[in-house]
């Protein structure tokens, strides 16, 4: 008998009384937990296997399971967690690094958190938003740094080309392979009803969804997987991604078992073979470098779409997005610390990179210290939660949001943190076609537009309390922000007061 | 206590204006008394006005209206000026003692006209460099504060209230054919002079009430283009979008209110192509100098006035017209001072600008 | 044929005239601009002087043929079509590559071919003629690369490190190895003739469009490196 050296992490209570043997659980978990015993044919559970992603919870007719935390603890320390003690054991079992996927779930500071929003007393109105005209339009991209006349006097209204945003929210990158067809078609469909925008990720773009083109973001990652001529012109724009929040300074991998089928083909790599992205781009070792791959693209595609350049907050985020400004970027994408990710090395996750509260805040103010902040459209992610996120963010200077866990969460995701497995039993993080048609398409698009939809409400409502009916009179006024249990260094970076200041 | 700039203080506000399209010359004693009927609209803490045409002597220099806390800070704000410009005249402002004005600052008044070796070395046009020193001097000499800067133009202002501040600076003594006035209702103390209105920079001047929602994202973008936002109030920042935009961008005044009033997205989406294109650009361009919440204003500058109300219409502004007189207050009652039999009185839609020029060939 | 200068041209200016032209072109006094031709397809463009960073990146079918050197990232992404170098080119030529050919005649520098990749009829080559600097097949996932040595200065042919992190194509190396190691996951033999089948179309290109013998060419022994795992990371890593 081998040494059991770590526990199960949870319990799964089956209530007797409700449960009605339908065996519905062993259909619904991919991962083996549940499982009817051959011999006396009864309904068993392995709950070592359990990931806690509560499919069969909500499954389950009779509503007769919970997984609870299992119990049985260690005797754990201040410095020595539970977490840290398997760590070490896992570690010690299979000489690997550790892999691990979603953000970061460390107590790091959320600074959203700490900011309270602003709303007008009596020196002037709040705005009521159901009754009064309340905009949320925004255009991302290069501004003219001069106006133009045309020779009728008339202002020459080219420009280069921009996003237009009817909501300040845009689905951020996951790609087709870390998620599966039926997730990649529902984030597509809603971006299509909402007017904004889905990201293609690094893993090409499905030939079925080339008709959401004008509603795409097609990525341009270090492993160029699917990218080709078609591929550039099919979306609104192009990203060329940098680095990740969940995992600055590493590349990706999406292991040879998820390279199947339309995966395959959508890659352009052969079945079975490791998709790997290299950390960096190697044609950008160097900040002129990557002047050279934006205008590439803008070649490439005749100068028609706007080019976002996607990096992760890390410590000289500010004179890193200076330098992107002045590359040719029309738009920057600043992932933070606590983005999600389908898989990142655990040491990576929790340690590298910086909040993007702070990464955002410094980059606004550089940009602005520079006078070229109309030069380019910011955008962050990593993680924004709610509509109160959105606004703060963009009251602290964004142009829009990028959301993704969010989004995952409306599609059933529960933060199981298992996606590098390849058995999400909601049918997302997966490959297997009997899980990917467990979410219907029809069903996703509609819960995604449902967020959506409710976050534009409650962004207006907290902008018409702020008496502004105009989200661009929103982006930047940090004066109705106050920060409360903050240093006068946190302050003083996020540019904000104090509340009762 | 936190002097103004150092403190954002919201106020709310009276304003008036009248313009002769003849560029006939009216005293200041109109305008001052035009404020008399809306004193509840003012709170004793802030009266100012501001006169065009009232230098015709001195019509090609700059009338650099200054307070000084000191001697010492005048002094020195003296020398900084010599370095760059010829002073023509260097003179006290003419002030009546009045029980009603106290803890009165020095008040001077220079014209002065910049130095061309200067301008060259510099690589600046005039008025840039007029600009950039009247930002200078309120953003970094302690103690001393531009509060006007055009050319035969002028702006008097004090803690006080309006009709009080007209009478100390003797506006009956001045003739212009433009005015504008300002009654101001600050939710504290400012406690300094610097912070009633009018607020200018070269020759725009601006008279508001109401407290704009929009402010910071305004100050945080115009501060990339040399501005520097001293006072913190929504005056002064809309200034320097007018400055910005008419001056260096070059728009009409039209295209200007459509930047800062912009029409709603859904009006602008219904308007014929061409039409709805140039009011699309201009609002993709300068997003960040749309004001939102509560205002009326009255831009002043060079041969005209502009009125404007925010789009949503929050705050009460009328004009009205008689003969080649034009009229605008925040309340008909005062224009009734100044012209009791004027006609066609009307309250322009929100966001709807209404401009005033002097006839071509008239100044 | 359509000539353009390309003096004190901008890149997108010339790039627009090469978009407008007809299908035969050729630009000279070429000096510096980048991007040329990229993303085009149908065109047959010659090039004398220098042309600038990123020739033909995403490449989509069309012919490049340069007269002399070529700078950095030639073919970058390039996905179909076919790029000549009569000389010497930079670093990191056929990054990503996904497709159609580039010959060089000459040298090439560091990363060559890094990440290229196939699927199916997509087969990526690059030959080089003379030596190439380090990581040469970096992360190679598909595709031939060929080095033929055939430069005249006692330098080895290979750099440092060539096929790191490879996990798919070829890559074939003519004459002696020197030095040279490569990684565990690699497999290194001498190619038999049934491996030298696949790339004597590719070579007998090669010796036509640079007027080599054929013969002398193929008569020397090559060198076979292919990876020995689809995935060589797989045992890095564990679930947490």
């Amino acid at each position: 008998m081998s040494v059991q050296y770590l526990s199960s992490e949870f319990d799964v209570v089956r209530n007797l009384e409700r449960c009605v043997s339908c065996n519905l659980c062993v259909r619904e978990c991919a991962n083996g937990v549940h499982r009817i015993d051959e011999r006396s044919r009864k309904l068993v559970v392995d709950e070592s296997k359990c990931v806690d992603c509560q499919r069969c919870v909500a499954m389950c007719p009779t509503r007769a399971l919970k997984i609870v935390k299992n119990e049985n603890s260690f005797k754990e320390n201040a410095n020595w967690s539970a977490d840290l003690i398997s760590e070490i054991v896992k570690q010690s079992n299979t000489g690997a690094v550790l892999l691990s996927s979603m953000g970061a779930p460390k107590p790091t500071p959320v600074y959203w958190d700490r900011i309270l929003i602003n709303a007008s007393q009596v020196t002037n109105p709040s705005i009521d938003p159901l009754r009064e005209p309340m905009e949320t339009r925004v255009f991302l991209g290069k501004k003219p740094e001069q106006i133009r006349r045309a020779s009728d006097g008339s202002l020459d209204v080219s420009m280069e080309p921009q996003l237009v945003l009817e909501t300040p929210v845009m689905f951020s990158a996951m790609s087709y392979g870390s998620i599966s067809y039926n997730a990649h078609e529902s984030l597509a469909r809603a971006a299509q009803e909402l007017g904004v925008f889905y990201n293609t990720g690094e893993g090409g773009l499905h030939e079925d969804f080339y008709r959401y083109g004008a509603n795409t973001i097609v990525q341009v990652a270090s492993g160029r997987f699917g990218v080709h001529e078609d591929y550039l012109n099919a979306g609104a724009a192009i990203e060329i991604k940098m680095g990740q929040g969940a995992k600055p300074g590493v590349g990706g991998h999406l292991p040879g078992a998820k390279i199947v089928g339309d995966v395959s083909r959508t890659r352009m790599i052969p079945e079975g073979v490791d998709a790997i992205s290299p950390a960096p781009h190697h044609d950008v070792y160097s900040i002129e470098d990557l002047r050279q791959l934006v205008y590439s693209l803008k070649e490439a595609t005749r100068r028609t779409k706007p080019i976002i350049v996607k990096v992760a907050a890390v410590h000289n985020i500010a004179a890193i997005a200076s330098g992107v400004a002045r590359s040719g970027a029309d738009i920057i994408a600043i992932d933070g610390f606590r983005g999600g990710t389908g898989a990142a090395p655990t040491r990576i996750r929790d340690n590298v990179g910086i909040p993007v509260e702070l990464a955002l805040a410094a980059v606004d103010e550089r940009l602005r210290a520079e006078g070229i902040r109309n030069n380019v459209s910011l955008v962050v992610g990593g993680s924004i939660r709610n509509a109160a996120d959105v606004v703060k963010a963009i009251a602290l200077g964004a142009d829009a949001c990028y959301i993704a866990t969010a989004a995952l969460i409306a599609l059933g995701c529960r933060l199981c943190r298992s996606c590098q497995t390849g058995r999400c039993n909601w049918g997302i993080a997966t490959q297997r076609p009997e899980l990917v048609q467990r979410l219907d398409p029809n069903v996703g698009a509609r819960r995604l537009v449902n967020l959506l939809s409710a976050w534009r409400h409650e962004i207006k409502e907290l902008m018409g309390g702020m008496g502004i009916n105009s989200i661009e009179t929103l982006r930047g006024n940090r004066l109705m922000l106050r920060g409360i249990g903050m240093t006068e260094k946190e302050l003083d970076i996020l540019g904000i007061k104090h509340a009762g200041e | 206590m936190q002097r103004e700039g150092q403190v954002r203080i919201p106020s709310g506000c009276a304003i008036s204006a009248m313009i002769s399209l003849k560029g006939a010359a009216t005293t200041g004693e109109a305008i001052t008394k035009s404020m008399v009927p809306m004193r509840d609209r003012s709170n004793g803490l802030g009266g100012g006005f501001a006169g065009y045409g009232i230098y015709p002597d001195f019509q090609d220099f700059y009338a650099f209206h200054v307070f000084f806390d000191d001697v010492a800070a005048q002094k020195e704000c003296e020398k900084y000026l010599k370095e760059g410009y010829e002073i023509v005249k260097s003179e006290p402002i003419p002030i009546r003692k009045i029980p009603e004005i106290t803890d009165v600052p020095i008040i001077w008044r220079y014209f002065v006209a910049p130095l061309q070796s200067v301008l060259s070395r510099l690589q600046l046009d005039e008025k840039e460099f007029v600009a950039r020193t009247v930002i200078k001097i309120n953003s970094q000499f302690q103690g001393s504060y531009v509060f006007s800067s055009g050319k035969n133009m002028g702006a008097f202002k004090a803690v006080g209230f309006p009709e009080d501040v007209g009478r100390f600076y003797r506006l009956e003594e001045y003739a212009g054919y433009a005015w504008t006035a300002h009654g101001r209702y600050p939710t504290n103390t400012p406690g300094w002079w610097g912070g009633a209105h009018p607020f200018g920079i070269l020759d725009y001047t601006v008279v508001h009430n109401g407290e704009i929602s929009s402010y910071d994202a305004n100050r945080r973008f115009i501060e990339m283009f040399g501005y520097k936002c001293s006072l913190q109030t929504d005056t002064e920042v809309i200034a320097y979008i007018a400055d910005y935009l008419l001056r260096r961008q070059k728009l009409t005044l039209e295209e200007t209110a459509a930047v800062i009033a912009a029409p709603f997205w859904s009006v602008v989406d219904s308007l014929p192509q061409k039409e709805s294109e140039q009011l699309s650009y201009l609002r993709k361009v300068f997003p960040s100098l749309l004001l939102t919440g509560p205002f009326s204003i009255v831009l002043g500058f060079d041969g005209g006035l502009m009125a404007l109300n925010d789009r949503l219409k929050l705050r009460s502004m009328v004009v009205a017209e008689k003969d080649d007189m034009r009229y605008v207050a925040s309340e008909e009652a005062a224009i009734r001072i100044m012209a009791p039999n004027a006609e066609k009185v009307y309250a322009p839609a929100g966001g709807e600008p209404v401009i005033f020029k002097v006839q071509k060939g008239a100044l | 044929m359509r000539v353009i200068e390309a003096k004190n041209k901008s890149f997108d200016v010339l790039n627009d005239e090469i978009y407008q032209s007809g299908d035969e072109l050729k630009i000279v006094e070429c000096l510096g601009q980048r991007f040329i031709a990229s993303g085009s397809r149908g065109k047959r463009i010659v090039i004398s002087g220098v042309p600038g960073n990123a020739l033909g990146a995403y490449l989509a079918g069309s012919e490049i043929i340069v007269e002399g050197n070529a700078q950095d990232a030639v073919g970058d992404t390039m996905n179909d079509g076919l790029i000549v170098i009569h000389g010497n080119v930079g670093d990191a030529v056929g990054y990503a590559m996904r497709g159609g050919i580039i010959l060089v005649q000459g040298n090439a520098g560091y990363r060559v071919g890094i990440h290229m990749k196939e699927y199916k009829e997509k087969k990526p080559a690059i030959v080089i003629g003379g030596r190439v600097g380090s990581f040469l097949g970096e992360y190679q996932a598909g595709g031939l690369i060929v080095a033929l040595g055939l430069h005249k200065d006692d330098k080895e042919t290979l750099g440092a490190f060539p096929c790191a992190g490879m996990h798919g194509g070829k890559l074939f190396v003519r004459g002696g190895l020197g030095t040279v190691s490569f990684p565990e996951q690699t497999t290194v033999k001498i190619a038999n003739p049934e491996d030298l089948a696949e790339i004597r179309p590719l070579i007998a290109k090669f010796c036509e469009t640079f007027g080599y013998d054929f013969a002398k060419i193929i008569d020397e022994p090559f060198t076979l490196v292919t990876p020995n795992v689809a995935n060589p990371y797989k045992q890095m890593y564990v679930a947490n």
